[in-house]
């Protein structure tokens, strides 16, 4: 990765120099090795960094970015190259402001599972190959990289990016990919449905409404979300009743069905390690099933299942029996 | 006077404990600790540093109910259904949790106190826990709390070598522990000398943290303009997402909002947490005060670092509990802020 | 909150029904007219088009006391709109599995294609309906009970 960030660096500077961009969003460095925010550069770059714990998607700041004077150099990892697409798709960026990198991606770095793993009070983290080193006031551990990779990352779309003006990649791929992404979700459909309730209750109840996992989704773009409209009643700000921990999910996997493109950002941010994509990848499932086949942001300028029809479409309610007791 | 009990005899504590009112512990339940009140067989996390919550809910819940009117025809009926609740006792409160009941107590039961709040606060009972392995996040000592040792609470706990220990600090502490006293054990010297020895270690650990020596005297009154027009503010709020995760998991965080909500045949007015990182905070008929995010960002930390001090005695409205730094999904938080605008002292760490 | 026990002390559900402006009200009405019964529990509400129904509306329906929520719309191809029925159609069903794998029951929810003429069918879709919302009882994975108990004093 070292060698990688050395690449983009040098291009980044490069681009800057020539005027071909006025601005970078990257990761910026920040107050310990696993705290990286997502941040806008000048040409100094002060700061920057690409690294393991550079998770987080950059493509949603473009919509706010393609505003402002001039052009914008965005970083796309493989999986964020969809977004781009998707939000592409919807006009939400103006390409001709956006230069974007295709950048590698050996897999994401999750700190809570390293924490899981019971490591404490963090000095240092160190990527050495395929092992995680970790100094901590309590001494030192090694882990392995594959162990503490984010969820997405162990289905990973692929390793190549379907945007970009350029690529910046490593000459050996690492594929992370180590399961079925709708093993989960074809677990939960085999329960029964007082078994998936109780799941279901058991995870949103502990939903504190934070909204951290809509405003994060490059999907979630309307200027004035539904559950922010005080003429409505749906602004209640809280979950006051279980009813409404069940509705703002529903709502808010519904609203991005046909175009989520499964970056998992909604799960990474959730404070309370809600497995939210669980809910969208169902979406997804139900659309490849019933409709074909499809990735959201695939090809910009795709028509979304949700926005399209069939004469011969299945009914609702004629779904086919996927092994669920009834 | 000190008790103690093994750590494996504690459900037997909590049982006697939770007989006659609710107790609340920091349990896991689908992998992350909250308070919550015990049941036989909860899984109690003492090891836990942080609830994701702080314990501030117990006193100031996400939501409430206030008051609900019943319409019929042209008759408006007034229903009283808050619930102030019963007496209950928290335990396994760390000192940073402990330290923001006085910094909410300081904004609720200043006159007109909030009588919701007030009731919680004289129906709890807070034993407090020393934090056995502070972690990087935290950085208390910043802030002048002690995690070793909470000056605030009702009883203070620590464990060290499989033993519970117990200290009743006022005349409420005492009398819960009263109520457990057959179970307990009185302590002798060599124990003081285990809990002496727990503290030390502590001490040594946080010493050891990376934050622990943030520097916040820049961070007062007269400085106010100066930081408020500080022009990196913008820098560090363009990753904002202006969600909401910073405020509800912070335990000094105490804004709300009171809404109606339409039950079909009535209202329910209830009370709700609000964050200032929202776009509809304080919104009024004018529109919002803060237009953009570098606004309402700058507003949580102002209010955290220099408004709040300034209406009360110096004292910080942060607790350096370190939830911020863990929670963010963007990783910005109130170290980032304090070492950005707090002067050069702060440079080298 | 409506009383949802009927004289005989038995289970009354509130079943709310979406029916399209242009076949499936006119069905109803033909229904009417005929003077063919339909529980009067069934709430009609009139949407100008099937699709015009966002999830939304089915949740919120439920959130306020319903037992049962039933679209009804122009059979697909008859579309006031042409093409209207044919999203909702989709819409629904992603919808309804979404239901489904949270664990709410599935048969609480349900489309149906009811043209003008069809006074026949939309009494007997409401009797079915009505019947089988009547087995699964009262509504209780989607309820709010803001609106079912807090303002009982």
């Amino acid at each position: 990765m070292q060698e990688i960030f050395g690449r983009i660096k040098k291009r980044a500077a490069e681009l800057f120099a020539d005027g071909t961009v006025t601005r970078m969003v990257g990761w910026q460095k920040g107050e310990s090795d696993y705290d990286k925010t997502p941040a806008v550069f000048g040409p100094d770059m002060k700061g920057f960094v690409y690294d393991g714990f550079c998770g987080a998607n950059l493509s949603k700041y473009l919509i706010n970015l393609s505003k402002v004077e001039g052009r914008t150099l965005v970083l796309l990892k493989p999986c964020d190259s969809y977004s781009f697409n998707q939000l592409l798709t919807e006009h939400r960026i103006d390409r001709d402001k956006v230069y974007a990198i295709g950048i590698d991606c050996n897999g994401k770095l999750d700190i809570n599972k390293i924490r899981a793993l019971g490591v404490k009070g963090i000095r240092s983290v160190a990527e050495e190959g395929d092992e995680v080193v970790l100094d901590t006031v309590y001494g030192s551990k090694r882990v392995k990289r594959s162990e503490v990779l984010l969820d997405r990352c162990y289905c990973c779309k692929g390793k190549d990016h379907v945007a970009g003006d350029e690529f910046i990649l490593a000459e050996k791929r690492v594929d992370t990919t180590t399961t079925d992404r709708f093993e989960l979700v074809k677990k939960l459909e085999a329960m029964t449905p007082d078994e998936r309730y109780e799941f279901w209750r058991g995870e949103l109840s502990r939903c504190i409404r934070c909204n951290a996992c809509r405003n994060v989704c490059p999907a979630c773009s309307c200027v004035k979300c539904v559950f922010d409209n005080p003429a409505l009643g749906t602004d209640s700000k809280a979950n006051s009743d279980t009813f409404e921990e069940n509705m703002f999910h529903i709502i808010r996997a519904f609203h991005v069905a046909g175009r989520c493109t499964d970056c998992g950002e909604c799960s990474r941010v959730c404070p309370q390690h809600i497995p939210l994509h669980l809910l969208n990848r169902k979406f997804i499932r139900d659309i490849d099933e019933l409709y074909g086949e499809y990735q959201a942001g695939a090809e910009v300028g795709q028509r979304g299942p949700l926005t399209d029809f069939a004469k011969n479409d299945a009914e609702p309610g004629a779904t086919p029996d996927k092994g669920g007791k009834k | 006077m000190m008790y103690k009990i093994r750590t494996e005899r504690l459900p037997e504590l909590f049982a006697l404990a939770a007989a006659d009112k609710a107790l609340y512990l920091p349990v896991e339940q689908g992998g992350q600790v909250e308070f919550r009140p015990w049941s036989e067989g909860a899984a109690v996390r003492f090891d836990a540093l942080n609830t994701v919550r702080s314990a501030k809910d117990l006193f100031f819940p996400q939501t409430e109910n206030l008051v609900a009117f019943r319409t019929e025809g042209k008759k408006i009926s007034i229903i009283e259904n808050a619930d102030t609740g019963a007496p209950f006792g928290l335990m396994g409160v760390r000192s940073c949790d402990a330290k923001s009941f006085e910094i909410l107590d300081r904004v609720f039961l200043a006159e007109p106190a909030d009588t919701y709040y007030k009731a919680r606060r004289e129906n709890g009972t807070v034993v407090t826990l020393a934090c056995h392995e502070p972690e990087e996040t935290c950085f208390c000592a910043a802030l002048g709390i002690d995690a070793a040792e909470s000056a605030d609470g009702d009883a203070a706990s620590w464990i060290r070598d499989g033993w519970f220990y117990l200290k009743p600090v006022t005349a409420k502490g005492e009398a819960s522990v009263e109520t457990v006293r057959p179970l307990l054990t009185e302590c002798d010297g060599a124990d003081d000398a285990a809990v002496e020895a727990e503290k030390k270690d502590i001490g040594a650990v946080i010493g050891q943290l990376p934050f622990s020596k943030l520097d916040l005297s820049r961070f007062r009154g007269e400085n106010m303009l100066e930081i408020f027009n500080d022009p990196r503010w913008k820098e560090l709020s363009a990753a904002c997402l202006g969600c909401g995760t910073c405020t509800y998991v912070c335990p000094t965080c105490q804004c709300y909002d009171i809404k109606d909500f339409k039950t079909g045949d009535g209202i329910q007015r209830f009370r709700t947490w609000d964050s200032c990182m929202y776009s509809d905070f304080t919104k009024m008929s004018a529109g919002q005060p803060r237009l953009t995010q570098v606004e309402r960002f700058r507003q949580r930390f102002m209010h955290k670092l220099v408004y709040y001090p300034m209406n009360n005695d110096g004292l910080y409205s942060c607790v350096g509990c370190g939830r911020c730094l863990r929670k963010c999904p963007i990783s910005m938080n109130i170290v980032k802020v304090a070492k950005t605008l707090g002067g050069e002292q702060n440079d080298e760490q | 909150m409506q009383i949802k026990i009927d004289e005989n002390g038995n289970f009354k559900p509130t079943i709310v029904a979406f029916c399209c402006n242009w076949c499936s009200y006119a069905g109803a009405d033909l229904a009417g007219t005929s003077r063919l019964s339909y529980p009067a529990n069934v709430k009609i509400v009139r949407v100008p088009c099937s699709c015009r129904v966002n999830p939304l509306f089915i949740l919120r329906a439920f959130q306020r006391g319903a037992d049962g929520v039933i679209l009804c719309g122009c059979h697909p191809g008859d579309c006031h709109y042409t093409t209207g029925n044919y999203y909702t159609r989709r819409r629904m069903t992603l919808l309804f599995n979404m239901l489904d794998y949270l664990g709410i029951e599935r048969d609480r929810t349900r489309v149906e294609w009811v043209s003008a003429a069809e006074g026949a069918k939309m009494a007997r879709v409401m009797n079915e309906f009505v019947a089988r919302i009547c087995e699964l009882g009262e509504n209780k994975r989607l309820e709010d009970l803001r609106c079912k108990k807090s303002l009982e004093e």
